[in-house]
């Protein structure tokens, strides 16, 4: 590849007319810090849901008994899909049977969750088509995964596109503890790993509780969940030098972090910047010890103070610094750039954007390659501008990616979709790749395709693509082509 | 058929044990497992063992299940004591050939009663939900490749790898898709167009040999149990084909109207099993189908004749090899007080006990060896005597 085809492809989201072509590869990476907006119109104009989900949660407490409302919950959190025959009949029967015979308030409640859920599939895309800094979005979808929450867990609906928009795309130039905080402490995150109902066993509420001889229907104490994939997937990492006890103790200071609106105990809630609620009564009192070092009484701000130390370890360097290059520069990254990255998260104190620069400026970074498989995400997102897409309606970006196999916000573990060819490099995804790059094609602007192709891989463009490209019977079958072609596939 | 209950199995098999693993060094580990197939099915959303294998002979099922006892009435019986559901016609023929057996009041290590955590837990084999994150099965895949010449083909029969199946070895997924199909023309394209791609072209021509396999799809998805049944086994019957293979199976979480939502979903399964049985052919008699769910029901019908989210639950070994005709549980009773927290089936065999001891004896892996592997930090020995010997 060209250094102007891996500005392009590697570090972005592909060729669009709009962009221009990159003369200057690493300058064309660098304009991309300025151009990038963190809030666009249609995120700006996102309303409101916070208040949704916590009336989720309370109609989810109520039904505690009643698991039906559960299913009908989880199963809410599928993608809703317009074209109905992309999607199976058994799991929309399913779908409606769980819906049917549940009271309307609920009813109405699951299906506007999944509307909410697809228009914001649908920002998060067509913000990307729109975007005149495609490498600042990639981070954010970087990002986003390393933060992952799922819409499988009941109540998240509302909360995982807001997760993305307001506690990682703030942040993705900025300070490593500053995403780590608002992304971990956000009400998605803490739904999602259950951290919303984790309490302190000699927090005030559990002792009044324990007087009263207990309640069956209440959550019963201290949940790990969220303290333990702190540790071992957003900062240290897996083999980062923490203990059983480092997970405990940041466990029961993140007690009190819950969500807002929910349960008796939220008009004790003291609303948080991250969108969550501190609700001092189910904290655990006391000094924690975390790795070593400890952490006097300080209610929210205990949970705050650990998070910022976990920030700055030299494990978390280590572990993002690998993940950082493991997403740009192949699935077993250069050792020297790891070292490089490292390095500068560790003097710089987390600073994304440095980090960011600092891979710019590797020369590991720019290995002719290609070095990675592209996702399914970056794939469609890719084919998108390239055919000069402008914006699609969300239904039919939710229906594409999910039968591409990865939706946003829906991967199967807190460790976030793979990030290796491995995972996605599959025969069954190729054939997809190819049914749906037809159905693209047919839809889209045939004229050009061969200049198309020498624009978007400038310098990088195989012969065997372009003999294909020649002899492809009409413009559509060409463009076809070209979005399946190997360089397309690969970055 | 021979006994109802087969306790004494599975006690002994757990008594064998220690012996048997130094008995089995004649099994050098993952050699000799040739051609055998195995095929992995969950049940997702929580079937309800009571009513799969109804315990008719125990005095608490009438109080509990009344409603529903109508269809065990002449429904096929193991012993005296457990009834099969009327829509596992085709199971229960092949129980009393010999070739199927139940395991009962078996559950994972989890006790909570949510889906997400569970299935989590019967996919990774963790002891906490997201405490792992691979699959058993890539686990499984991986002790099966050691020292192999080639990495054998695991198969997920499935839109997207499921999480068992995820992981270190090398797994490929195939299902019928509902985007429309690419034209042949483009497809013969694409072929010279990957021609010289190392990575794409052997990645391509596997595509197009596994959509030849899979046969003229006209399936949309993989909602006909049967055809997606016929599809396994076409996938997995040649010499070339997958060792390993899941399919996933939803509609089990019956919460209302039970009689009626659970017939429906096991007379899927049911039909899934018998085409992929009738599918393999001569391969049966090598192949093994493992049928397991994430838990239980509530024992007790629910005021709207359903069930609820439960603990423990039944498990189905088929194959051309299994000592079948049996059921095999230390049944734990049905009066009240016997129940898990008054309300479920209580666990009295381990879920990973059974897929361990099954996979391990089927691929003569060392049990032991593969219950450490797959379902690791488990003190439960893995289930002994599921295979013919």
């Amino acid at each position: 590849m060209s250094p102007a085809s891996i500005a392009l492809n590697r570090f972005g989201y592909g060729f669009s007319t709009r962009d221009g072509a990159p003369n200057d590869p690493r300058r064309f990476l660098l304009r991309q810090f300025d151009a990038f907006d963190p809030a666009p119109a249609a995120i700006a104009a996102r309303l409101d849901t916070r208040a949704k989900t916590g009336e989720m949660l309370e109609l989810l407490r109520r039904l505690r008994q009643d698991t039906r409302a559960m299913t009908a919950m989880e199963q809410a959190g599928a993608p809703a899909m317009a074209d109905t025959a992309a999607e199976g009949m058994t799991r929309q029967e399913a779908r409606a049977a769980a819906l049917d015979g549940l009271p309307p308030e609920y009813r109405e409640k699951l299906i506007d969750a999944r509307r909410v859920l697809a228009d914001d599939i649908g920002v998060r895309v067509n913000t990307t088509l729109a975007s005149p800094a495609p490498m600042v979005e990639r981070l954010v979808h970087f990002w986003s995964n390393h933060f992952s929450v799922s819409v499988g867990k009941p109540g998240t609906q509302f909360e995982a596109g807001p997760h993305e928009f307001t506690a990682i795309r703030p942040y993705v130039l900025g300070r490593f503890s500053d995403m780590l905080k608002a992304a971990v402490l956000h009400p998605a995150m803490l739904i999602y790993l259950d951290q919303f109902q984790s309490i302190g066993p000699n927090a005030p509420f559990a002792q009044r509780r324990a007087l009263r001889g207990g309640d069956q229907q209440r959550p019963r104490g201290l949940n790990e969940n969220l303290a333990r994939e702190v540790l071992e997937l957003h900062t240290l990492g897996v083999g980062g030098g923490y203990a059983q006890a480092d997970v405990t103790e940041l466990a029961r200071a993140l007690t009190g972090w819950t969500v807002p609106g929910i349960g008796r105990v939220g008009r004790f809630a003291q609303n948080q910047p991250s969108g969550a609620a501190f609700v001092a009564l189910v904290h655990e009192p006391g000094v924690r010890s975390v790795l070593g070092r400890s952490y006097p009484a300080g209610e929210a701000k205990q949970a705050l103070a650990i998070l910022d130390d976990l920030a700055a370890h030299p494990a978390t360097a280590r572990h993002i610094a690998t993940k950082f290059a493991r997403h740009f520069a192949g699935d077993t990254p250069p050792p020297a750039l790891v070292a490089r990255l490292e390095a500068d998260f560790l003097r710089s104190g987390g600073d994304l954007a440095s980090l960011t620069r600092t891979l710019i400026d590797a020369p590991e970074a720019w290995a002719q390659g290609p070095v990675k498989f592209r996702t399914p995400f970056e794939w469609l997102v890719a084919s998108l501008r390239l055919t000069g897409t402008e914006a699609l309606p969300a239904q039919r970006i939710v229906g594409a990616l999910t039968q591409l196999g990865q939706a946003p916000w829906r991967a199967p573990s807190p460790a976030g979709y793979d990030d290796l060819a491995a995972s996605w490099a599959g025969p069954d995804a190729l054939i997809r790749r190819v049914e749906l790059a037809e159905r693209i094609a047919r839809n889209a602007p045939q004229d050009g395709v061969i200049a198309r192709a020498e624009a978007a891989f400038p310098g990088a463009l195989g012969e065997a693509t372009l003999t294909q490209l020649k002899r492809a019977e009409s413009g559509q079958q060409a463009l076809a082509l070209l979005l399946v072609s190997p360089e397309m596939m690969r970055r | 058929m021979t006994t109802s209950l087969d306790r004494r199995s599975l006690l002994a098999g757990s008594l064998v044990l220690g012996a048997g693993s130094l008995a089995l060094p004649r099994i050098a580990f993952a050699q000799g497992a040739g051609s055998r197939n195995l095929l992995f099915v969950l049940l997702r959303g929580a079937a309800d063992g009571l009513a799969m294998l109804a315990p008719v002979g125990d005095p608490g099922f009438e109080a509990l299940r009344g409603a529903s006892l109508a269809d065990y009435e002449n429904a096929p019986r193991i012993g005296s004591f457990f009834a099969i559901h009327p829509a596992l016609a085709e199971i229960a023929k092949s129980a009393q050939a010999g070739e199927a057996l139940f395991v009962h009041a078996a559950a994972t290590a989890y006790r909570e009663r949510s889906h997400f955590d569970g299935q989590n837990l019967i996919e990774t084999g963790g002891t906490a939900p997201y405490a792992t994150k691979d699959g058993w099965l890539n686990r499984l895949a991986v002790l099966m490749n050691e020292g192999a010449p080639a990495p054998l083909r695991a198969l997920a029969i499935a839109q997207a790898v499921p999480l068992a199946l995820r992981g270190s070895a090398p797994v490929s997924n195939y299902a019928p898709s509902a985007l429309p199909q690419a034209s042949e023309d483009l497809l013969a394209r694409v072929s010279q167009l990957y021609a010289a791609d190392s990575e794409l072209g052997p990645l391509w021509s596997r595509a197009l040999e596994t959509k030849a396999m899979a046969g003229d799809d006209t399936m949309r998805n993989l909602n006909d149990a049967r055809a997606a049944g016929e599809l396994a086994a076409s996938l997995m019957r040649d010499a070339g084909g997958a060792r390993i293979g899941m399919i996933e199976l939803g509609g089990w979480d019956t919460h209302a109207n039970q009689r009626g939502a659970f017939a429906r979903s096991a007379r899927q399964l049911d039909a899934l099993l018998a085409a992929y049985k009738a599918g393999m052919g001569a391969g049966w008699a090598d192949t093994m189908v493992v049928v397991a769910t994430e838990f239980g029901r509530t024992a007790k019908l629910n005021g709207t004749g359903g069930t609820d989210h439960g603990t423990a639950s039944a498990a189905l070994v088929m194959g051309g090899a299994v000592r079948g005709g049996r059921v095999v549980a230390d049944w734990p009773g049905l009066a009240e007080a016997q129940l898990y927290e008054g309300r479920d089936l209580a666990p009295t065999t381990a879920l990973e006990s059974v897929l361990a001891g099954a996979v391990a004896e089927h691929l003569r892996l060392d049990p032991v060896r593969a219950m450490a592997q797959l379902f690791p930090g488990r003190d439960a020995a893995p289930l002994s005597g599921i295979v013919r010997g």
